[in-house]
């Protein structure tokens, strides 16, 4: 296999099969691969907050929300190729890595992540068809372009694919 | 006025260096008293870095690490992450309890006794700010976890990355001089905590 393509926290990016999309150690963020199949054309974006409409005085990081950083992340694999309905994602991560008290909005942080990035996605009509996603353990995400498999690895479970 | 973290200037950054020293200068104590022995203390860092670079600081995304999170609210906002690694977390609670258990990694008995250390030292650390600044600053219970240091990193993280893309953190080293215990301690806090802590200094912001 050769070297995969690493994508940090707050970023995306966008490859084509065969390449290896891979994002280390999600904790309570997000990654979302999308998939075209025909074109191979894939990106995995590294979410870390759900909305960036409370910051929208700021000047933003539009690669860290959910809501600005899968729509920008569409429109680019769609500008290069992708077909409108053939988008489809899976997703992992939102994991609670710290057991805090029911209504720590530390706790929920995760949680919101995951809502977000469903939102987001059935907005704009992509269909998730697979999530390993909340408990409490943190995830590194791999995303294979040559087939549209995620792989999973963890510290405590043997790495699966979705 | 500084509204990022990554507009500091040389001096506040001084301050916080110095802050990290009292804070930690505490914490290390009692750590040397918990374990009866000579704990050394690095000169505190503060770091202002982009989110990858502070997880590749802390020995790269995947390294298992024992991590105990304590927050602190009231005058002041703002995280404590004292960490290590499965290993010096077991000796540590070998030398407590006086005997090497023989199993491999951490019991819950000991992670208990490890996450009960974090919160001695995390609560000295705040105790200190507290009497130097004269803020009424409370924390909470301690919380462990132990999995790859990138995830447990997350948590503070999306706690203090919401604005700007730069994180700031005050860490230390400590080192228990007979056994060669490594751990590290690190203070994350809000901007207006920032703020609100030098003004008490008298620190023209």
């Amino acid at each position: 296999m050769s070297q995969a393509i690493v994508i940090g926290i707050s970023d995306y990016k966008l490859a084509k099969g065969p390449e290896v999309l891979v994002t280390y150690a999600l904790g309570s963020c997000v990654g979302v691969c999308l998939y075209d199949k025909v074109t191979k054309v894939g990106g995995l974006s590294h979410i870390m907050l759900p909305d960036s409409t409370n910051f929208s005085n700021k000047d933003i990081n539009r690669k860290k929300f959910a809501d600005t950083a899968i729509v920008d992340l569409v429109d680019e694999m769609k500008r290069a190729g992708c077909g409108n309905n053939r988008i489809v994602a899976k997703i992992a991560g939102g994991a609670q890595m710290f057991e805090v008290q029911p209504g720590s909005k530390l706790g929920a942080i995760g949680e919101r992540n995951i809502l977000c990035v469903k939102q987001v996605l059935s907005q704009l009509r992509i269909p998730i068809l697979a999530e390993d996603t909340g408990l409490n353990f943190g995830r590194t995400q791999y995303f294979d372009l040559a087939t549209g498999i995620m792989k999973i690895q963890s510290l405590n479970r043997r790495i699966e694919e979705f | 006025m500084f509204e990022n973290y990554d507009e500091l200037n040389e001096m506040q950054i001084d301050m916080l260096r110095e802050i990290g020293n009292i804070g930690a200068g505490n914490a290390a104590t009692a750590l040397a008293t918990i374990l009866d022995e000579k704990v050394d203390m690095s000169v505190p860092s503060v770091r202002i870095t982009g989110f990858d670079e502070a997880v590749a600081n802390l020995g790269g995304a995947e390294t298992m690490t024992v991590a105990v999170l304590v927050n602190f609210s009231g005058d002041a906002h703002g995280m404590i992450m004292f960490l290590l690694n499965v290993e010096d977390a077991k000796s540590i609670m070998d030398i407590l309890v006086g005997e090497d258990d023989g199993e491999e990694g951490l019991s819950e008995m000991k992670i208990s006794g490890i996450k009960e250390i974090g919160n001695i030292l995390a609560s000295s650390y705040v105790n200190a700010i507290s009497a130097l600044t004269g803020l009424t600053i409370e924390v909470s219970v301690p919380y462990v976890a132990i999995d790859m240091v990138g995830a447990l990193m997350s948590v503070p993280i999306i706690e203090f990355g919401a604005i700007g893309d730069k994180l700031m953190f005050i860490e230390e080293n400590f080192l228990g001089e007979t056994n060669d215990l490594k751990s590290n301690m690190i203070m994350f806090a809000e901007i207006n905590t920032l703020k609100t802590i030098m003004q008490k200094l008298g620190l023209e912001i």
